[in-house]
């Protein structure tokens, strides 16, 4: 990592019409950095990443990758940048190595470097012996890997991913991140969306995206240390939301919220709450089992942030 | 434009071809099946029409005129009637397309007054038919007739020169014994281009953007330029393959005559190519999906090149407005060429109007074409 800005991004506007998908976002990228913007679905992330690939023009606002101003210089800008779209893109009526050959013709690499580089794909993605299945007989994990391999055969300086494992299965989710960490330590400055918490988890640096705008930027640490301004305590109670309701009025608590089966409550910090929150309760017919001190997630950042909108939904666009 | 790029897409396209049933089936049997259906049903003359014959009188004179009847190949002579009403009712049960009544006073005023006649019933349902059976009857009746003339002369110690001091020696040339499937043939070829090529074309960026792949193919550096130039190569040789096909198929099963220039038969029907395969990947372009794009691009390829094109309604025979129309239609030139690079010994000097055309459109077209494409998602 270096103090080189890779992208930059200043009051970035995107509208369609009257509606407007991003607004005002502005944020640098510096190179080896892992980036992630998180977001609900809708929420601007998608239509970032399309400015930032020369796909949409910005409506207003400016966004360079590498030097290149993405509006004004599309196919200079692409030159250096691999990408990988929300849904799955590549041709499923070619073989796994047509597709390689295909995008490795388009980005212009040529002769050994290209067997090279289609040999190293084949084996990152772990399609050997596979290389002459139709893709669209592959599994989804080894699409995405496949898709990588094909967005990155020009060793593109950014790569950019736009909900990579959206649809793939745990396992093959760890092994993907462990080869976007890997390009990372060889200096590649990665652009990640996603709307798995646990996968922001492993950027480098988060910005939350909600309605189009940037809510807060930093370390997952950092932002949920600025999210968070209290203790943050987990009780399981019996009616929930009985206990939701009973627990705002409550002294010292500043907010409260569902979380699966429990509540996850913020409270003043240096208060005794554990101590005086279950006769709170239960003088309201509310019974409390579990209750303890707990280290905010980014969802609860995300929650306290964005005023209790949970993250995984389903896009409603 | 960068070659390496060109031909990877070039080379993509070509294995999505060869994986793609429909596309092939477009590309390899549809030019055959449309050459020898229209090789054999697009016939503008008639043989063989079947035809019913009354002989009220049964004289050795009126015997003698049907029997010049079965003679042609024409007309087949498929049954004698009884009577008048059987007659009639065969041609409304349509048994026979034309009817010969021979009246029973046919020999006897041929010789009281040296001039008779014979009744012709023809079926005028199909307007054509019905003309070229009235047709060839009349020739068949005119001969027998000028037979009789001569036969007559001859009796009295005429000679032949003492009755026809004039007359025409036709020469029909290019089609010499104007059959038409010699018009209508070298004009198939063109009808087969303007279908499979705006067919294939039309799907060409339609199909990227329906199955979700034009997103990451426009993220790459592949320019529009290359995407158009390397999804069409593959469709012009394949039209170029179907085009020397069709021209195998008229010549070694319909037996129509290729006398003119190899060189012309290619330059032209690259050109036509190039029009019909730039406006089928304009179409692509703004209709998005395939379907509505194929349906578009039949309609401004095939339907043009079908009745405006002399293909097979002449154009001199139409009425003035509409052969105004036809010189904007870029296959009249195409056809035009095929006729007579087929039938007459044209050469490429022989056809610098219709070369000039077709290049004329084959660049405005291409120009278009290659703004029509923009990389973005907008």
């Amino acid at each position: 990592m270096n103090d080189v800005p890779s992208i930059v991004v200043d009051k970035l506007v995107k509208r369609f019409g009257g509606f407007t998908a991003v607004n005002q976002v502005s944020f640098q990228i510096r190179s080896g950095e892992i980036f992630g913007l998180l977001g609900p679905n809708g929420a601007g992330k998608s239509t970032t990443i399309r400015v930032l690939c020369g796909l949409l023009t910005p409506s207003s606002g400016s966004a360079t990758v590498v030097g290149f101003d993405v509006a004004r210089q599309a196919e200079e800008t692409r030159q250096h940048i691999g990408y990988m779209s929300q849904k799955f893109s590549l041709y499923n009526d070619l073989t796994a190595i047509e597709n390689l050959q295909f995008f490795g013709g388009l980005y212009g690499v040529k002769g050994r470097a290209l067997d090279e580089r289609i040999a190293w794909a084949i084996k990152m993605s772990g399609l050997a012996g596979s290389e002459q299945l139709l893709t669209g007989e592959l599994s989804g994990g080894w699409k995405q890997r496949l898709a990588l391999g094909c967005a990155v055969l020009h060793r593109p300086q950014v790569l950019f991913l736009d909900e990579p494992t959206a649809g793939v299965d745990p396992l093959s989710r760890r092994q993907f991140w462990e080869m976007i960490h890997q390009m990372s330590r060889e200096g590649v400055t990665i652009l990640v969306t996603t709307h798995y918490m646990d996968e922001a988890e492993y950027c480098n640096r988060l910005a939350l995206i909600d309605e189009a705008r940037i809510v807060v930027m930093g370390t997952p640490t950092e932002i949920k240390q600025t999210a968070i301004k209290g203790d943050l305590l987990l009780i399981e109670c019996s009616p929930l939301g009985g206990g939701l309701a009973a627990i705002k009025q409550a002294p010292g608590v500043i907010d409260a919220s569902v979380f699966g089966a429990a509540l996850h409550v913020v409270v003043s910090a240096g208060r005794q709450p554990v101590t005086e929150l279950p006769a709170f309760l239960a003088a309201r017919d509310v019974r409390v089992g579990r209750i303890e001190h707990i280290h905010p997630s980014l969802e609860d950042a995300f929650v306290s942030l964005t005023g209790s909108r949970a993250l995984g939904r389903e896009p409603s666009q | 434009m960068n070659l390496r790029r060109t031909a990877a897409m070039s080379r993509k396209e070509f294995i999505q071809i060869r994986r793609d049933p429909r596309s092939l089936i477009i590309a390899l049997f549809l030019p055959l099946i449309q050459i020898l259906l229209l090789g054999y049903g697009a016939r503008l003359d008639a043989n063989h029409i079947p035809v019913y014959v009354l002989d009220q009188e049964g004289s050795q004179d009126s015997q003698a005129l049907l029997k010049a009847f079965q003679a042609s190949s024409y007309f087949d002579v498929v049954k004698v009637a009884k009577n008048y009403r059987a007659l009639v009712k065969a041609i409304d049960a349509d048994q026979c397309k034309l009817g010969i009544v021979i009246p029973w006073d046919f020999s006897k005023r041929l010789d009281d007054a040296g001039r008779t006649s014979v009744q012709a019933i023809v079926d005028g349902t199909d307007d054509n038919s019905a003309q070229l059976a009235e047709g060839y009857a009349q020739a068949v009746v005119e001969t027998y007739a000028s037979n009789m003339q001569l036969d007559w002369f001859g009796r009295y110690g005429l000679s032949q020169q003492a009755i026809s001091p004039l007359s025409v020696d036709y020469r029909t040339w290019f089609n010499e014994d104007l059959e038409s499937k010699n018009f209508i043939i070298p004009g198939t070829v063109a009808l087969v281009m303007a279908l499979m090529g705006a067919l294939l074309s039309s799907l060409t960026i339609a199909r990227e953007w329906e199955r979700g792949t034009m997103e990451q193919l426009i993220a790459t550096p592949v320019t529009a330029m290359e995407i158009m130039v390397g999804k069409l190569i593959p469709y012009l040789v394949i039209g170029l393959i179907d085009a020397v096909l069709c021209a195998v198929f008229a010549v070694g099963w319909f037996a129509v005559p290729f006398r003119g220039g190899l060189g012309a038969f290619f330059l032209a029907t690259t050109l036509f190519l190039i029009v019909i395969l730039g406006i089928g990947y304009m179409i692509s372009v703004a209709t998005k999906n395939q379907l509505g794009a194929s349906q578009y691009a039949l309609l401004v390829t095939l339907l043009p090149t079908t009745m405006l094109s002399g293909f097979a309604f002449p154009i001199d025979q139409m009425p003035a407005p509409i052969r105004a129309i036809t010189y904007v239609v870029y296959s009249r030139y195409y056809v035009s060429a095929l006729k007579r690079i087929f039938l007459s010994s044209a050469g490429i000097s022989d056809l610098v109007p219709e070369l000039v055309a077709m290049t004329i459109y084959a660049v405005v077209i291409g120009f278009f074409a290659t703004r029509a494409f923009r990389k973005s998602l907008q």
